[in-house]
């Protein structure tokens, strides 16, 4: 569900010498990036051309490119171009319309209507009508797609009124759904394919048939995946790319590299590594966003499995959370890509508030409170111990272990650093067999999509990654959020998450390290790319190539 | 006068006495860390990315603000520990399997030396990264690691000697007297072969560290543990902008590797018994 990396893979292939010659060959290449890029022309020209193939990189392959049976970050960005969720998001996270033309909600906000496009086609040349969008909502999802189970299954019904209208019925409020149309969330599936068949094993699911302005025209596995325009979307005179190409560059220098030389306009999530991001923003010909993951709004933290002693003591949390400074991390470590986090939600999240306790970093502070729990220093300083896995999703996850343990023996807790590889990582934090890691998960623009299911008590799932994995558990905190998913008035909504975070920042079942931001680098001939808050993940039937 | 005949046949390979003193340079620096450089090499002592020759930072420092000599001074201590920990470990496999098939020859011999190519069929390098993986990464694992896939020519060459020596009149002379196998083993024929053994363990010591930087540099080593391997795997990412994280530690294996190769060499032509009697 993440666009997450393991680095050692692809370093087997680095032979024995490599280690060796790296001194020598650092020697050579110490010439500082001297780009020799032509600027492109000024170009005056504003108005959408028709015509050119976008280049961009995927990383890493995706296994499929169904999206109902894979939301991977991967599939996401390239199956957005096929697929299409009802809605789409502004960066304030507002709904748009994407498959859905309006929508209404009823004032008790149990009825949630919504128009569809008239004259849609699917790749396959049949008509898409309200009973693809009841079969996708109502059985497809609801077998395949956990995230969208958890929100469908608050359905009373599920309606075709007529082709082009369908109405939800909700059991209760549940003001979130509105956020849950994205294309990742609720991807619209062709009914007419995969109705009555075993939805994993369908055989359409290598040609993927979607209503999107993008249709796959050949998966070379290894080498690219290639889209070509839509001659039929249903939008006059969109899309204006003729298509769109994503390359596979399993190693990281290439991949700069692709975008240095002009090979590929576009390079999104983790593409490019952070420490590239300075380099690579002074070229002339590529302009850096680190906007339209508004929706995603990844925050990562120190996770503290409340298990082990002295970790289950907030005191102690407090001392972590004092002990680190989040700037350094974001600045050195992050190369400036994010923001200091405040509390639980990222500051981009519907809900979000800044009025919480938050912890300026402060050795004396956290020796105080160490010194109240009657954790005194011995002979060698140390106060307690304990072991943190650093999250092995590559280079910058590993620097701030180095940098978590060296922060943290400054006050007297003393790290050991475990290693682990991606697989044994998630199945042991899913088990609960660790004492600290680090982590990050998407938020999904509503705190009752994203936030909710970390923290409350119902969701301690033993065996299941991105659930609350510390065991932290606070009868008010679930209360609260609770409350706040069924609310319908936006004021008491915003009161009642403002106590939950409150709530949070003092019992700090995390500390919160950073608002993460991935760059996206468009070359400055693409114009209209990444508008939305699900950016690079959007359909694109409105981007243009500058001549 | 054996000694000083070794000795005067090490000093005529000029290369093997400049190794000597390298070595015996990088063996202070490793034995001083702590006084040259005290404090944790891992302590963020100074700002990110000074070139070298600043204030606080002889050699640079790196992202994170760390002393990169005081890196290259603790991580001598881990490279040569592994260097000589698994080498003493492979040598003790290698050289007792070696024994034993050289010794019993038959079928005690075949059984062990297809088991020797089992391991010697499986590219060295792979199967300790698959070993480390698997025995999460820490000194132990590794050494064990580097142990397990460099003793199989060791055990080849201890056997070829055994087998050799094993038809000599003085072995003859001493199964005859009835001295036990072990006593033959241990005090007749191993202190004639150790010449071979020894030149090419001191050789071995030499790929020890650099099987144990290359892990380190894919990110297998001792994550608690500062080693040179670490180092230029971290610079790797930055190599355009801070050269020196990776030259400095770079220069250190290189300098450490080629240091212990000539004093192997020169160790070569001193115990050499065929040059030794050439010089007559």
């Amino acid at each position: 569900m993440t666009r997450r990396l393991s680095g050692i893979p692809a370093s087997f292939r680095r032979s024995l010498h490599r280690a060796a010659a790296a001194g020598l060959l650092a020697a050579s290449l110490a010439i500082p990036g001297t780009a020799a890029l032509v600027a492109a022309p000024a170009m005056a020209q504003e108005t959408p051309v028709r015509g050119g193939v976008l280049n961009s990189i995927v990383q890493p392959e995706p296994p499929t490119l169904m999206l109902g049976l894979n939301q991977q970050g991967p599939t996401q960005t390239v199956a957005g171009k096929i697929y299409q969720g009802l809605l789409t998001y502004d960066r304030k996270l507002n709904p748009m319309p994407s498959l859905a033309e309006s929508w209404t909600v009823s004032p008790d906000g149990l009825t949630y209507t919504f128009k569809l496009y008239q004259n849609v086609k699917w790749h396959d040349g049949k008509p898409f009508s309200a009973a693809d969008v009841v079969f996708s909502t109502s059985k497809f999802l609801m077998e395949v797609h956990p995230r969208a189970r958890a929100v469908f299954s608050r359905c009373e019904s599920i309606k075709a009124l007529d082709d082009h209208t369908v109405e939800f019925k909700l059991k209760e409020p549940f003001p979130a759904f509105i956020q849950a149309f994205e294309v990742s969330s609720a991807p619209i599936v062709p009914a007419h394919i995969y109705e009555g068949s075993d939805y994993r094993a369908n055989p359409a699911n290598t040609t993927p048939i979607g209503t999107g302005p993008f249709k796959l025209k050949e998966w070379v596995k290894g080498s690219y995946i290639q889209l070509v325009r839509n001659e039929d979307y249903y939008k006059k005179d969109l899309p204006y790319l003729d298509g769109i190409t994503f390359r596979v560059i399993p190693d990281a220098a290439s991949r700069s590299l692709a975008l240095e030389s002009g090979q590929v306009q576009q390079t999104q999530y983790s593409d490019l590594e952070p420490f590239e991001v300075p380099r690579m923003k002074t070229l002339p010909n590529v302009t850096l966003t680190t906007e339209g993951y508004e929706f995603v709004a990844p925050m990562a933290w120190l996770e503290i499995n409340h298990r082990v002693k002295p970790l289950d003591d907030k005191r102690f949390r407090k001392a972590i959370a004092y002990a680190i400074d989040r700037k350094f991390i974001r600045d050195k470590i992050w190369f400036g890509l994010g923001r200091v986090p405040t509390g639980p939600v990222n500051s981009v999240v519907k809900f979000y508030d800044p009025k919480v306790t938050t912890y300026e970093p402060s050795a004396e502070k956290a020796k105080a409170l160490l010194d109240e729990m009657g954790l005194k220093p011995d002979a060698k300083g140390v106060r307690a111990t304990v072991k943190l896995m650093p999250m092995p999703y590559g280079e910058t996850w590993t620097r701030l272990g180095e940098y978590l343990k060296q922060a943290l023996g400054k006050v007297g807790v003393a790290v050991v650093l475990e290693s682990t590889d991606a697989a044994g990582w998630a199945q042991r934090v899913a088990n609960w067999d660790y004492e600290i890691t680090t982590n990050f998960l998407y938020q999904y623009g509503d705190p009752a999509l994203g936030v909710a299911r970390t923290y409350i008590s119902s969701n301690i799932r033993k065996g299941v990654l991105f659930t609350n994995t510390m065991g932290y558990s606070n009868p008010k905190v679930d209360e609260l959020f609770d409350q706040a998913s069924r609310e319908n008035d936006p004021a008491k909504r915003q009161e009642q998450y403002s106590e939950v975070q409150r709530i949070l920042s003092d019992d700090l079942p995390v500390v919160w390290l950073l608002e993460m931001e991935f760059p996206t680098f468009l070359d400055k001939r693409v114009k209209n790319a990444n508008t939305t808050a699900i950016g690079v993940n959007d359909t694109y039937e409105s981007v243009w190539l500058a001549k | 006068m054996i000694k000083s005949d070794f000795w005067r046949a090490f000093v005529r390979n000029k290369g093997a006495v400049l190794g000597l003193v390298i070595l015996i340079a990088i063996v202070v620096l490793a034995a001083f860390a702590s006084v040259f450089f005290p404090g944790d090499p891992w302590e963020m002592a100074t700002a990110p990315f000074q070139p070298p020759l600043s204030e606080d930072a002889l050699l640079g420092s790196d992202m994170l603000g760390r002393d990169i000599a005081s890196g290259i001074a603790h991580g001598a201590r881990v490279s040569l520990l592994i260097g000589l920990t698994s080498t003493a470990a492979a040598l003790a496999i290698g050289v007792t399997l070696g024994a034993l098939a050289g010794f019993h020859g038959g079928k005690v011999d075949d059984a062990i030396m297809r088991f020797t190519e089992l391991f010697q069929t499986i590219p060295n390098f792979v199967l300790a990264v698959v070993l480390v993986a698997i025995f999460t990464p820490s000194l132990t694992t590794i050494v064990a690691a580097i142990a397990i896939v460099s003793w199989p020519p060791l055990a080849r060459l201890a056997r070829a000697e055994f087998l050799s020596l094993r038809s000599r009149e003085f072995v003859q002379a001493a199964i005859t007297t009835g001295q036990s196998n072990t006593t033959i083993i241990l005090r007749q024929i191993l202190p004639n072969s150790l010449s071979p053994i020894i030149v090419s363990a001191s050789l071995m010591v030499a790929t020890a560290i650099l099987l144990e930087s290359s892990l380190s540099f894919l990110g297998l080593g001792d994550p608690n543990a500062m080693s040179w391997g670490y180092m230029i795997g971290a610079a790797r990412t930055v190599i355009r902008q801070a050269w020196w994280m990776s030259v400095f530690p770079g220069l250190a294996i290189v300098l450490t590797v080629l240091a212990l190769n000539l004093v192997g060499e020169g160790l070569n032509d001193a115990l050499n018994p065929k040059l030794a009697r050439s010089r007559g």
